[in-house]
């Protein structure tokens, strides 16, 4: 195997997730909802839009999920499939989806940790579903997308210079 | 492991600063962060001790251009180079699309360069990769040093060379960075393939742009 496999998501997908992820925030009250893949490239944010650097967030959020997931496995668990964060007025849950990606939520006193433990069960559920169904279609090797830039040599020479 | 949204239209690729403690793995990052356009570029983050050693690792995001309509992002990450770090160092390897092994070049560091390259090789083939056939550049950093180690010496001993078994890659291949010499070359009736390599000075940022730039550019051509 030369590298990890690459995946994709198109529109369609990504309407779905979002779909998914605004029910969740109506439900549970809770502000804004991410979703980061476990190398720390962030998917999607549905909700209020976050005051911080996204992009540095996401890759903290699968840093700390990554080792977690290595406590675990010391300790006897297999994972630990959800975290949580809790502060004096914000908070966060972290759960795992389909073992590759990774949902963030962020909520406030407005929501409690036990709404958003149980309404984030079937936002998982459903999303877990949306992303096996991705990597299905992608199937697990090198995929489709490498033709994505087939011919690009010249470009990529050019944007190098 | 790159991932490709078609719905931003964004390629986004990790790229993984990899070698032994003080080797100037952060030093690095940290140029490229002081030079890039604040458009271009996202947040540093550092995870490190109080005397600014990496504990955990270091984060840059950066935008090298657009092709085809895509926004070309990558993920910038150093690991912390102390050998006790490995569970860490591990972690971030996952999902990588290409490595710059930053060598020391000072002879004393000669030792650590080689545990360092070694522990590369055996985390990357606990994840299944194999590190022949992803992008990976090696930087020789720190040239200006006094105590600095010949090219030569260092190339036998980081970058000896792996036996290159695809007939489709059995060709004499020149190293564009350094004429006269090859990347893929037959010694006897082997063929062996070398990493690319650069020569740095970190702190000054020489060598720095022309690593980041080659490693890039194999990531992408991995896409093309």
């Amino acid at each position: 195997m030369a590298g990890a496999a690459s995946w994709s998501f198109n529109e369609n997908d990504f309407k779905q997730i979002q779909t998914h992820l605004q029910a969740f925030l109506r439900d549970s009250n809770a502000r804004c909802a991410l979703l980061v893949d476990r190398n720390g490239q962030l998917v999607a944010t549905v909700g209020e839009t976050p005051q911080f650097d996204p992009t540095a967030f996401a890759s903290l959020t699968a840093a700390d999920f990554s080792a977690n997931d290595q406590l675990a496995k010391m300790i006897g668990e297999a994972e630990f499939a959800s975290l949580v964060h809790q502060g004096e007025r914000e908070s966060m849950y972290l759960a795992d989806v389909a073992k590759r990606v990774i949902l963030v939520v962020l909520f406030d006193q407005r929501a409690t940790l036990g709404l958003v433990k149980i309404k984030a069960k079937g936002v998982v559920e459903n999303l877990n579903k949306v992303f096996e169904e991705m990597f299905n279609r992608v199937g697990a090797g090198p995929s489709q997308e490498k033709g994505l830039l087939e011919g690009a040599e010249d470009e990529i020479d050019k944007l190098f210079g | 492991m790159s991932m490709i949204n078609y719905a931003s239209r964004e390629i986004n690729c990790k790229l993984v600063y990899y070698g032994p403690g003080l080797g100037g793995k952060t030093t690095n990052l940290e140029h490229i962060y002081g030079k890039v356009s604040p458009n271009t570029r996202g947040k540093m983050i550092s995870l490190a001790t109080e005397t600014e050693r990496t504990l955990f690792f270091d984060f840059l995001p950066v935008d090298l251009g657009t092709i085809r309509g895509f926004k070309t992002r990558f993920h910038l990450y150093t690991v912390p180079g102390q050998v006790y770090y490995n569970a860490s160092r591990k972690l971030i390897l996952k999902g990588v699309d290409g490595i710059v092994f930053v060598a020391d070049s000072q002879i004393e560091r000669m030792e650590a360069n080689v545990e360092s390259m070694q522990n590369l090789y055996d985390n990357m083939s606990e994840y299944g990769y194999d590190l022949t056939k992803i992008p990976f550049v090696i930087q020789y950093n720190k040239r200006d040093l006094p105590n600095a180690a010949p090219i030569k010496d260092l190339q036998a001993a980081l970058n000896p060379g792996w036996p290159v078994e695809d007939l489709a890659q059995q060709k004499l291949t020149p190293d564009p960075a350094h004429p006269g010499e090859n990347l893929t070359d037959k010694v006897g009736n082997e063929w062996v393939g070398h990493a690319p390599y650069h020569e740095a000075v970190a702190v000054r940022g020489d060598g720095v742009f022309d690593t980041l730039k080659a490693v890039s550019k194999l990531v992408l051509k991995t896409l093309a």
